[in-house]
């Protein structure tokens, strides 16, 4: 090192992606000027993506901890305790600019990512679940990347045989210029057998193993750290190749491997790869690391060091072993057919030493390197949220079951069986409630408990009011798991949002910080792991904030679980919760009336614990038949998914209150759950509610093969069901035209 | 019962399978990696499902020249039952085993969703609790599982009775509609000529019990238990 003399210029500091305030700091704290590859090092660890700079200041007044929490955020993922020794391990993470770049490798490098975060801590990956943005079906690219995302997500998931169970997907023209590809993935572990990253003892072996390292995917955290414009797709080098055999082949050795006790630490190869694995480790053993990388596995020749400290080569892993179990964890990688090398030692020096072909490239101090990057608290403009609209102002339709039709059977409505076929859902044998229900359920393997997981976020919802939009989407994926019969534990977050640098985009995520906090307070229902995606923007256009929410919850006993689909004839149709025909923001709005106004839905913390804990009650008594829960579209919507599930009609009973027949059937007032009863017992169950002051009402009689409703053309079941299954295929089948 | 499950690299659904057999026999299943140059007595192999080796080159193609196959074909040359699932199936049909060769789906795209099957054989070992024509329901999860093979082979399928399992729709008819893949002649699931050798794209390991949802694979697993009682 320095024998090089400085050849650092502005031009070289702006393509790092750093400011040259930022870089003025880096020449303070090193006191002289940086190698290329020490430049590269810092510029990773400091990009937006791995130092979460603009939003470290707002995620810390999350809500994080809670008797069933076993591990935070800060570690790969989240851990929660779900009793007799077992933990469930879960997070979700973005590809957002890489998916629009290249669709099907930049959601199957998501997956793989995430899936790693999750088996790095010991857990067995046992569930995948997504989140989906994409824009107006209508702009041309569209169409190319569901088909590039799915088939990617699909690709890497069936592969490594990990059952893809739950998601959602949306279309706004909002996202065109900036798709959102959201991965979750949960794993079960012994909670006495977790593992962490801090690399703590000196003198121990750090040890590669996985794939080679090639040249793939050289600041692509870097490239997640900065606004789209025209030239994007010259970006395409930047983007991983992920090759979901290998992963596999890594689950396998890895969990075979943490069945010993030759492990001290370990940490996946993610954003910014050898870097930030090293570093992050060294820091949080309190030790320094020095690494040769004459001993990387290489797949290409002539790899400089800047090369290899900054490549996100995907299906790679670091460890810390125990002195003296090298072999004993070489043999297993190698029955696995995977590469496994001693890069390098920890050291008590507390510094970074990387050498190459004998040279020193980099030196560097780990805590220096791990925790001096710049943190921002950017100026930030409130959300002015737009006022409440009457339920008069919206124009009815000229049929209740006619609007039902339309809003069931168009893009924001439809089914999207044609996305979640393409997964494999059912590997593993103990997926028991498959996609299509409120939330997925995957039996605890062996056992006679069940996870029951969720992702939701109704972006419409936040772009007219952060704080009520963000508090929403926590609030339904509550819903979400309580309709299923489970105990809602925890979420993981993935944020999505604009350029942070504008105030009005900090305004939103400030918003959100603010309403997930509230919900996830009054809720007991902790945000353990996440991930912050910013700059999701093009030419200065952003994205709706979208803060996706991961829900997991625990089924303690699998006898007592509901499902949505309607079961007998003859049984009522009973709605609980505060009936207002809120239409601001509705999907009724958007797709029948055409334009979208006014204030979403407002959430009320108490009613919503009130009728959770009821509903929840109800289903464990099995007083209930079938639960869903009442959210996009509104009551008959709910009622249509439960008849269409279950291969049963419902006599709908007119509304006769006060409000507009179309606001009762369309509004998407939050709080609400359509439960079936038999008629012995529908009245004790609303008699239960009321006596929580929470209204309560039937809604219908189940029977026939039709939705029938007084004064208008019954709809069968047969017809919607079409309808709703059409859309998507014949969509994506034109693209074949 | 004396059964062993082959693991390859990249098998995903052989502890699936060995759950099944244990949960309805009640008897242990071995498992049998790949390397090893010999199964362990076995009156039952199982070659599981998943993607072996990736589904690089072709399916099941490197997983058919693994070392375990060539004791595999021999033992199954001797009379030993061999059932392959999915990619199971793939590797029979690489290993010479079974004719014909499975192409990616004509749709192109993955599929997994519960499919009707009409048992059109109920005397091979493994179809034995089921009645003849029944309908059932079991569900497929492949990106190749499109059957072809040339039309002597598809006729001398037919002419000795080895088709076992067919893609029907819910009527029990052999249409276009019912078949998931573009397979010839709507087949799912074939056997030699001894009825002891089971290649099958759908996975009965996967509704075996009512809390996956159906019951409908169970008499697969349960004719196999029965042919190995005694």
């Amino acid at each position: 090192m320095k024998d090089a003399p400085a050849t650092i210029t502005a031009q070289t500091v702006a393509e790092h992606g750093l400011t040259p305030d930022e870089y003025q700091r880096l020449l303070k704290i090193l006191g002289r000027e940086p190698s290329l590859t020490e430049l590269g090092i810092f510029s990773v660890m400091w990009s937006e993506h791995c130092s979460y700079k603009s939003s470290r200041y707002w995620l810390r007044q999350l809500p994080t901890s809670g008797p069933q929490v076993i591990q935070g955020p800060g570690e790969n993922a989240g851990v929660v305790d779900l009793g007799d020794g077992d933990a469930a391990v879960f997070k979700m993470e973005s590809h957002n600019h890489p998916s629009y770049i290249e669709p099907y490798q930049g959601a199957a490098t998501g997956v793989g990512g995430i899936m790693r975060d999750v088996f790095t801590m010991g857990a067995r990956p046992v569930a995948n679940l997504n989140a989906l943005r994409f824009g107006d079906p209508d702009h041309p690219k569209t169409r190319h990347l569901v088909a590039g995302v799915v088939a990617g997500i699909g690709g890497y998931g069936n592969c490594t045989g990990v059952p893809t169970v739950g998601g959602e997907t949306n279309f706004d023209a909002g996202y065109n210029g900036n798709i959102l590809v959201n991965a979750m993935c949960v794993g079960l572990a012994k909670a006495d057998k977790i593992f962490y990253s801090a690399a703590k003892g000196i003198g121990l072996p750090v040890v590669y193993v996985g794939s080679k390292t090639g040249r793939d995917g050289i600041h692509g955290a870097t490239m997640a750290s900065a606004e789209f414009d025209d030239k994007s797709e010259e970006k395409r080098p930047t983007v991983q190749v992920g090759d979901p055999f290998t992963e596999k082949l890594l689950i396998e050795a890895c969990l075979e491997l943490m069945a010993s006790d030759a492990i001290v630490a370990i940490q996946d190869m993610g954003a910014a790869g050898l870097t930030s694995s090293t570093s992050e480790m060294a820091d949080k053993g309190g030790v320094g690391i020095e690494l040769d990388l004459d001993h990387v596995p290489q797949r290409e020749t002539g790899m400089t060091a800047y090369e290899m400290m900054l490549s996100e080569s995907q299906e790679r892993m670091l460890m810390v072993l125990k002195p003296g179990r090298e072999a004993q964890a070489e043999a297993i990688f190698r029955k696995w057919g995977l590469d496994f090398a001693v890069i390098g030692r920890t050291t008590d020096t507390g510094r970074m030493i990387v050498r190459h072909k004998g040279k020193v490239e980099a030196d560097l101090p780990v805590a220096t390197l791990a925790n001096s990057a710049p943190l921002y608290e950017r100026p930030w403009l409130p959300a002015v949220p737009p006022k409440t609209i009457l339920p008069e102002w919206v124009k009815a339709p000229n049929s209740m079951l006619g609007a039902l039709k339309t809003i069931m059977s168009g893009p924001h409505g439809s089914s999207r069986r044609w996305i979640w076929e393409q997964y494999d859902h059912m590997v593993m044998g103990d997926t028991i409630q498959r996609p299509g229900g409120d939330a997925a359920v995957v039996r605890v393997h062996g056992t006679g408990k069940a996870l029951a997981m969720t992702c939701d976020v109704t972006p419409r919802y936040v772009a007219a009011d952060p704080v009520m939009g963000a508090k929403q989407a926590v609030v339904e994926s509550w819903r979400n798991l309580i309709a299923v019969g489970a105990d809602p534990l925890a979420i993981t977050d993935n944020l999505n949002f604009g350029n942070p640098e504008r105030p009005e985009v900090m305004g939103q995520f400030v918003g959100t910080i603010h309403g997930m906090k509230d919900a996830c307070e009054a809720l007991k229902y902790p945000i353990v792991s996440g991930n912050v995606s910013l700059y999701n923007e093009t030419n200065g256009v952003a994205i709706p904030p979208t803060p996706a929410i991961g829900g997991v919850g625990l089924i303690p006993d699998i006898a007592k679980m509901a499902t949505l689909a309607l079961k007998a004839e003859g049984d009522l149709l009973v709605v609980i919760g505060r009936e207002e025909g809120h239409l601001g923001q509705s999907l009724y709005q958007l797709i029948v009336a055409g334009k979208l106004e006014g204030a979403p839905p407002p959430v009320s913390l108490a009613d919503e614990i009130k009728a959770g804990n009821l509903v929840r009650a109800l289903i464990r008594e099995a007083r209930v038949r079938a639960v869903h829960d009442v959210s996009d579209g509104g009551l008959l919507v709910t009622i249509a998914e439960m008849a269409l599930s279950g291969n049963i009609g419902v006599q709908l009973f007119a509304y006769e209150g006060k409000m507009p027949v179309h606001a009762a059937w369309f509004g998407e007032d939050q709080g609400r759950y359509v439960m079936e009863v038999t008629p012995e017992s529908a009245e004790s169950v609303m008699e239960r509610a009321r006596l929580l002051a929470l209204p309560a009402r039937v809604v219908g009689r189940v029977g026939g093969q039709a939705l029938v409703l007084k004064d208008e053309a019954s709809l069968p079941l047969a017809e919607l069901r079409a309808a709703h299954e059409a859309w998507m295929p014949t969509y994506m089948g034109a693209g074949l035209a | 019962m004396n059964a062993s499950v082959i693991v390859f690299p990249g098998s995903n659904c052989d502890r699936d399978i060995k759950v099944a057999l244990e949960k309805v026999t009640g008897r242990t299943v071995r498992m049998v990696w790949h390397g090893d140059a010999t199964v362990p007595a076995s009156d039952l192999i199982v070659l599981p499902g998943g993607f072996a080796y990736g589904d690089y080159l072709r399916t099941g193609a490197m997983a058919a020249h693994s070392p375990i196959m060539r004791d595999v074909v021999a033992k199954a040359k001797a009379g030993t039952p061999v059932l392959g699932i999915c990619n199971g199936f793939q590797v029979l049909t690489e290993a010479g085993l079974l004719p014909g060769v499975l192409m990616r789906n004509a749709s192109l795209k993955f599929v997994c969703r519960d499919v009707w099957l009409k048992v059109e054989q109920t005397d091979t070992f493994f179809t034995r609790r089921y009645a003849k024509g029944e309908v059932v329901r079991i569900p497929v999860a492949h990106g190749d599982g499109n059957y072809f093979a040339d039309t002597a082979t598809l006729d001398a399928l037919e002419a000795e009775n080895r088709v076992v399992f067919r893609y029907v729709d819910a009527a029990g008819e052999a249409t276009p509609e019912g078949n998931p893949n573009g397979s010839q002649r709507n087949i799912a699931g074939i056997c030699d000529a001894h009825r002891r050798i089971l290649g099958m794209m759908p996975h009965p390991e996967r509704l075996f019990e009512p809390m996956l949802g159906g019951i409908d694979g169970r008499k697969l697993l349960e004719s196999v238990a029965e042919g190995l009682v005694g």
